[in-house]
């Protein structure tokens, strides 16, 4: 029977299903409902499954490498700026291999519906020299798992599987098929494989570098890279991948015999699948979403500029996520007339939550602003990010995770004065500790404010890692206890705290203050969960 | 068969729920179904939509092409008219009257049912006054989804069995309370004529 479910809860019981023992992750738009699926499910709670959520990425796919290390099959989840965060280790484990099978999922955000870039993942893949699977519909994003794993086991390499947002958050009836068990601790038979020092990097190097035709030759017999070749019509080919081909057989299902498609789920690219249709049609279409990686390769594969289509053209839009329209008027398809938006509909951005204690922090700093000096407040990811934005309009920088604390050391150094770091609790355990050591170490003037809302809010409120640590985490790294205060954003206090920031930005060296108030959209039961374990940790 | 459906408003109004019930009756009825949605940033009260496909064929895009959406069904009505792009010619539009007014500029109300109103194929009901009367402003959903039932290839007795399916874990209570909101909804979308603002 056909389960409703999401792309991402797909993957997730194909996981369960390929027997993993563990999974590792941080939350993260629009990956994070992978992980939850997994903390939810009582088959994976019975099997003794590993959910629990990790500090960042970078710890998280380290501790699934060392669960691959022992023999078990693991995985790890992220979005796609999560990589770059976890970028050491996944480059390196590419030399080392692994000895479980292990994968790596990683979903990207075209349009940056909920992120700060559009970079493509499968760059990385091809950076790391690993396969690439890319699931193109729910259904596929479960059986994909299964072929994962025994890819990994047989090539001896972790496995990047490809998600975007549009598979992610959307739901179809998918099939479940029967479970593997999960594989028992078997130490790697030659441990010499993890242990990069030069000498043995090297070896493991010339290793990976070798595999490359091993791993093309795997993509040219899968069942996930699909070529059909039309007798009826040889005009136009084309060449699509991942969530792209929906939008292609939307356009041409009722004339699909009139055209050549070569469907790509599996990198490195086929090059003679490729080849053949090229040579078939009198043009070739590339429609993928992402940056044009398939395209690329292609003009380094042939030199006819001219017959190659696709975002390099300007055929399709080189920004933003691509849709049935876009990739129907590439084709040549005929697009309905459609109404405009009427001009009186107003845009309706996010905002924060009503009653939200980011609110009430940023009014104290907004009145200290004339006090301070404009452009002076650094920020960072989360909900918090929103001060950014109208009638707020606190914050002016938001780069990646952590870097308010460190972008505002940067600008203290260069002789700013009243520098403020705004970091959420999360976002501070996740990256934001090793630049307040920075900080300290140099006894850099800047006050840091983390918005401690005891949760990872903007994903759906997960458990911070950070809850009841925050104070003896900036104790440890060195800031005096009489600079490291507590306040609580809420109205009543606006005075005390906007006084207690101003105090703080008069001491020339770190200052850091917890703004302390949980998530509005937090149960009353878990508020009461925290509040006990605030009390027990302190 | 092949039906295309935007729900529009904005975060947290319940629209995930609408489309969770018309996805459980689709796949009850054997039929395919696609269903996108948002999550993460855009949730924070700003403008949401779920695109619901529901087809006798396999359904391939995860996204409804513009001018192909059969119903736009909205619990808001300016979030209705941000979407008329997906709108096919002989389309319906249904929304609770009822705006949702978190931001500085929203439009005079008049205008926007103004517009509405441009579209033969529509339908204006006070959802959420009919949801209050109920004890409940929050099953004003399901006033809409009655009222879209008149509109849809699927059975009532599907729609209301998928919404027992996914209310009997909270209790018998809500489930009758949101099959009373069902039928409310659908009764207005048959005597519905026409709105009057005053």
């Amino acid at each position: 029977m056909k389960k409703l479910v999401l792309g991402n809860e797909a993957l997730a019981q194909g996981a369960i299903d390929a027997g993993i023992s563990g999974v590792y992750a941080y939350p993260g738009t629009p990956s994070t409902e992978i992980t939850e699926y997994i903390q939810r499910s009582k088959t994976a709670k019975s099997l003794g499954i590993h959910s629990t959520w990790s500090v960042n990425e970078k710890t998280a796919m380290e501790a699934a490498l060392g669960m691959s290390y022992t023999g078990k099959r693991s995985m790890v989840v992220m979005k796609h700026v999560g990589l770059n965060v976890a970028s050491d280790v996944f480059m390196n484990m590419a030399v080392s291999g692994i000895n479980g099978g292990m994968i790596v999922v990683v979903a990207d955000d075209p349009s940056m519906h909920s992120s700060q870039n559009e970079q493509d993942s499968r760059f990385y893949g091809k950076f790391a020299m690993i396969p690439i699977l890319e699931p193109s519909n729910q259904q596929d994003a479960y059986n994909v798992m299964h072929y994962a794993f025994d890819l990994s086991e047989e090539l001896k390499l972790p496995i990047l599987v490809r998600m975007v947002t549009r598979l992610s958050h959307s739901r179809a009836g998918v099939i479940f098929k029967e479970r593997r068990t999960q594989n028992g601790i078997q130490l790697p038979v030659d441990t010499t494989q993890f242990a990069l020092i030069p000498a043995y990097a090297k070896k493991q190097f010339e290793k990976l570098v070798s595999k490359k035709s091993l791993l093309i030759e795997s993509s040219e017999k899968s069942t996930y890279n699909k070529l059909c070749l039309s007798k009826k019509d040889r005009s136009l080919g084309i060449i699509t991948s991942g969530i792209a081909y929906n939008y292609v057989m939307e356009n041409i299902d009722e004339n699909k015999d009139f055209f050549s498609i070569l469907k790509i789920s599996q990198y490195p690219l086929p090059k003679e699948k490729i080849k053949e249709i090229y040579k078939h049609c009198d043009k070739i279409l590339v429609v993928e979403e992402g940056y044009p990686l398939i395209e690329e390769v292609l003009h380094n594969y042939f030199d006819e500029n001219d017959k190659i289509k696709g975002k390099l053209t300007g055929d399709l839009p080189l920004t933003g996520e691509l849709n049935p329209n876009t990739v129907g008027k590439a084709a040549g398809f005929f697009q309905e007339n459609t109404k405009n938006i009427p001009d009186i509909v107003s845009g309706r951005p996010p905002q924060l939550c009503e009653g939200c204690g980011h609110t009430d922090l940023f009014n104290a700093i907004n009145e200290l602003i004339p006090e301070i000096g404009n452009k002076k407040v650094f920020g960072d990811i989360g909900c918090y990010a929103l001060g950014a934005l109208p009638p707020l309009n606190t914050i002016n920088t938001l780069i990646d995770m952590g870097a308010s604390i460190t972008m505002a050391k940067g600008a203290a150094d260069a002789g700013l004065e009243n520098v403020i770091a705004i970091i959420g609790d999360s976002t501070f355990t996740h990256s934001g500790m090793t630049g307040l050591l920075d900080a300290v170490y140099e006894n850099t003037p800047i006050t840091v404010i983390i918005s401690d809302n005891s949760a990872v809010a903007m994903t759906g409120a997960q458990d911070s890692t950070a809850v009841g640590r925050l104070k003896s985490i900036c104790l440890g790294i060195g800031v005096p206890p009489e600079h490291v205060k507590t306040i609580v954003p809420l109205k009543k206090n606006h005075s005390a705290n906007v006084d207690i920031i101003r105090k703080e930005l008069e001491y020339k060296n770190v200052s850091v203050i917890i703004a302390q108030r949980p998530c509005v959209r937090l149960s009353r039961d878990k508020k009461e969960e925290i509040k006990q374990k605030i009390a027990a940790l302190n | 068969m092949n039906t295309n459906i935007i729900i529009s408003g904005v975060g947290g109004q319940g629209i995930l729920t609408i489309a969770a019930v018309l996805d459980t009756a689709a796949l009850n009825e054997n039929l395919f179904v696609k269903q996108s949605e948002v999550h993460g940033m855009s949730q924070r009260g700003g403008a949401v939509e779920s695109h619901v496909r529901i087809s006798d064929q396999e359904v391939y895009s995860d996204l409804i092409p513009q001018g192909k959406a059969n119903l736009i069904l909205s619990v808001e009505p300016m979030e209705l008219l941000r979407h008329i792009p997906y709108l096919k010619s002989d389309g319906w539009l249904l929304t609770d009257s009822n705006p949702f007014m978190n931001i500085v500029n929203y439009p005079e109300r008049h205008e926007l049912y103004k517009q509405i109103k441009l579209y033969p194929h529509h339908i204006i009901i006070n959802a959420t006054e009919e949801a209050k009367k109920l004890g409940n402003s929050k099953v004003a959903n399901m006033v809409l989804l009655g009222a879209a039932s008149t509109l849809l290839p699927l059975s009532e007795e599907s729609l209301k069995t998928a919404i027992k399916d996914l209310f009997l874990r909270k209790s018998e209570k809500v489930v009758n309370l949101n099959l009373e909101a069902f039928e409310i909804g659908k009764k207005l979308a048959q005597n519905f004529s026409e709105f009057v603002y005053s």
